[in-house]
């Protein structure tokens, strides 16, 4: 059933990451990514991460990604115009992309051999209390930074899409 | 038990497959919010890979990872909207080529 | 038996109960701002008009499904679907009751109780918002473009005062899944007021309430803060090209939708399935209201007011007079499992049902909020005080429970 479940998702998140990569108009893109997101969520589920789970749906996929396609419609400037590119990258381009893959596979393989085997509940620490527990204590630091980093993120892009002033 | 689990090898396997793919989009695209999707697509790689191991060590602090890249994320998705808003205004495309004037 | 042999009996109950409730949802509506507005709303398809949801599908369904050529096709037909799966997957999280023990199957009234439960609503309401932004953009049309990212920029702005004071209760509650918010709010304090989180200690949550329920108005896009689908303003809005079927399912994502902020309020706020007061005297609420109920019919339809209503009223009384019965036996607990299953879905209906009424309360009562007046509002006002809000619960918990 895990098994199942981890194939059904794994094909459809790599299906919408072919489809982000291959469309010409933003908003497949966009939907695409929205799609690798939500099955990420599931595999996060899969794997005990419940609170992480629903925190990508409802920031990433509810927030980030809908910023990105309020852009794409008020820009609305069509489809990627198709180019020449570069003949090293049209030449060596998909074969290095497979030996970059293929070399990270094999060290995967080979430098974590005997890794757990994942069942769905068999760890149930992926909880809100634990996630809060360390976020206040271990990680109090690095949350009030970020804290601070969210501020300059909404200051900066209130300033940068502002009207300009004749 | 073998039907009912997956090797953790398999959603590492599987995280790296996105985030090579997210790299075939970034130098492969040409129009710059397609660009910053792709870099976003590296970003849940790399969070899947957190949140595997975490299973793997049975700790939780690469779920405490992964929530800082998420909110890092957004805040860089927020920022660099606004600058992609701004290029358009200025120079009225959103393909990257066509953005050179500084180019010698 | 089997989890999944129980869980599907269940998802075909709530599945069964929820779709009729969404058509005769329609009905209580226009019945309401109809009295409201001194008319009598659909009289002639049946009895008062009982057979007009059942009208309104045939002629729905009898429609012409245009499907316009200068539409984005994936993304027009993807947008409706999207909207209603979405709509409806939320009712799988809400608990109606208790546990009960039916002939030796123990189950939770409630279809998936997820530790999360409260984070999943939340999430289906951020990625609603795509349903109605694909709308409005792939009609191809600059009133539905327009209907369709305003509709979606007042939906992510109001989703920010919801989840703080959603927050508020459960920092009192201290759990995150529906059943457990639920059942922290039994019990009473000094015997008669229950413990409700709007009433609990040591920071009753009415703030956090009157926010929610403001905050939902918007998220659903009701009046006063419908003008992206106002018919007068903006054509109509973002469902503007969209026919028969797919029309029928933004309607019937919107009254879902409805349905489910009704139900997370009343699981949050009102104290789910809890009774006003103590076991058992609350249990004759229900037979008391069902006979006052059949007594309004019958005086009713004694009055010579519409010739009609002499020979319907008192059908509905003795309608009223048979619930009644069934409620009497429920507060007499001959069978455990039927009393603890009827009064619990009685409190919770009967919650549910006041708050979809003041709902419909408000939109036959106050106007429309201009577009620029409703983001302002949501930033400026309700942002800030839903933060205050959480501020103090946080402060009270902090000063008076003992953890």
């Amino acid at each position: 059933m895990d098994t199942i479940l981890f194939l059904i998702f794994a094909v459809v998140a790599v299906v919408c990451a072919f489809n982000l990569v291959l469309q010409t108009h933003p908003i497949s893109s966009a939907l695409s990514l929205i799609g690798v997101m939500a099955s990420l969520a599931v595999l996060y589920l899969l794997l005990g991460a419940e609170f992480v789970a629903m925190a990508q749906m409802i920031v990433y996929g509810g927030a980030v990604m809908v910023l990105f396609v309020f852009v794409i419609m008020l820009l609305n400037a069509g489809s990627e115009k198709a180019s020449t590119k570069a003949w090293f990258a049209q030449v060596a381009g998909l074969p290095l992309l497979l030996a970059f893959v293929g070399l990270l596979g094999f060290l995967i393989a080979r430098a974590l051999p005997d890794t757990r085997r994942v069942n769905f509940g068999s760890w149930v620490g992926g909880t809100a209390q634990e996630i809060g527990r360390a976020l206040f204590t271990t990680y109090l630091l690095p949350f009030e930074i970020i804290s601070v980093l969210i501020l300059i993120a909404i200051i900066g892009a209130v300033v940068l899409a502002q009207k300009e002033i004749e | 038990m073998h039907a009912h689990s997956v090797p953790l090898t398999w959603y590492l396997t599987l995280s790296v497959i996105l985030f090579a793919l997210g790299v075939a989009g970034f130098l492969y695209r040409k129009s710059v919010i397609t660009v910053f999707m792709s870099i976003e697509l590296m970003l849940n790689a790399v969070n899947l890979s957190f949140i595997s191991f975490s299973y793997e060590l049975q700790r939780i602090d690469g779920h405490i990872y992964s929530f800082f890249v998420m909110v890092v994320a957004a805040a860089e998705a927020a920022v660099g909207l606004a600058i992609i808003l701004t290029v358009f205004k200025n120079r009225r495309t959103l393909q990257i080529d066509e953005v050179d004037s500084m180019k010698l | 038996m089997n989890f999944f042999v129980v869980t599907l009996i269940k998802i075909v109950i709530v599945f069964a109960v929820f779709m009729t409730t969404l058509a005769y949802l329609q009905w209580i509506e226009r019945k309401v701002l109809a009295h409201i507005q001194s008319r009598t709303g659909p009289l002639r398809v049946g009895p008062h008009g009982l057979m007009q949801p059942l009208a309104d599908v045939f002629k729905l369904l009898s429609k012409e499904d245009l499907l316009p050529p200068y539409v984005n096709r994936f993304f027009y037909l993807l947008a409706p679907f999207i909207a209603v799966s979405l709509a409806l997957t939320t009712i799988s999280v809400i608990p109606f009751g208790p546990e009960v023990d039916i002939f030796g199957v123990r189950t939770y009234m409630q279809i998936a109780d997820l530790r999360v439960g409260i984070l999943f609503v939340l999430a289906i309401a951020a990625v609603g918002v795509y349903g109605v932004a694909l709308a409005g953009w792939s009609s191809n049309n600059k009133y539905s473009l327009m209907g369709g990212l305003r509709a979606s920029a007042q939906m992510i702005s109001y989703e920010l005062p919801l989840t703080l004071a959603i927050v508020s209760p459960l920092l009192l509650a201290n759990e995150l899944s529906f059943r457990a918010i639920s059942n922290s709010q039994g019990g009473y304090y000094l015997g008669f007021i229950p413990r409700w989180s709007i009433f609990q200690m040591p920071f009753p949550q009415i703030f956090a309430f009157i926010i929610f329920m403001i905050a939902a108005f918007a998220e659903t896009n009701r009046i006063p803060f419908d003008l992206p689908e106002a018919e007068n303003e903006l054509v109509a809005g973002f469902h503007t090209e969209y026919s028969s079927m797919k029309f029928a399912s933004f309607f019937m994502a919107e009254y879902a939708n409805i349905v489910n902020i009704t139900c997370v309020a009343t699981l949050l706020f009102l104290g789910g399935w809890h009774p006003l007061f103590p076991a058992p005297y609350s249990n004759w609420v229900a037979p008391i209201l069902f006979l006052v109920a059949a007594g309004a019919c019958f005086a009713a339809g004694a009055r010579n007011v519409r010739r009609n209503d002499r020979r319907t009223f008192p059908f509905f009384g003795l309608a009223f007079l048979v619930l009644a019965l069934i409620w009497t036996v429920a507060a007499i607990a001959i069978i455990p499992w039927l009393s603890t299953i009827l009064l619990a879905v009685f409190w919770f209906v009967a919650k549910v049902g006041f708050l979809i009424f003041v709902f419909v309360w408000v939109r036959g009562t106050l106007p429309r909020f201009r577009y620029d007046q409703l983001m302002h509002f949501a930033w400026t006002f309700l942002f800030p005080v839903a933060l205050i809000n959480l501020l103090l619960t946080a402060l009270f918990v902090a000063l008076f429970t003992r953890s």
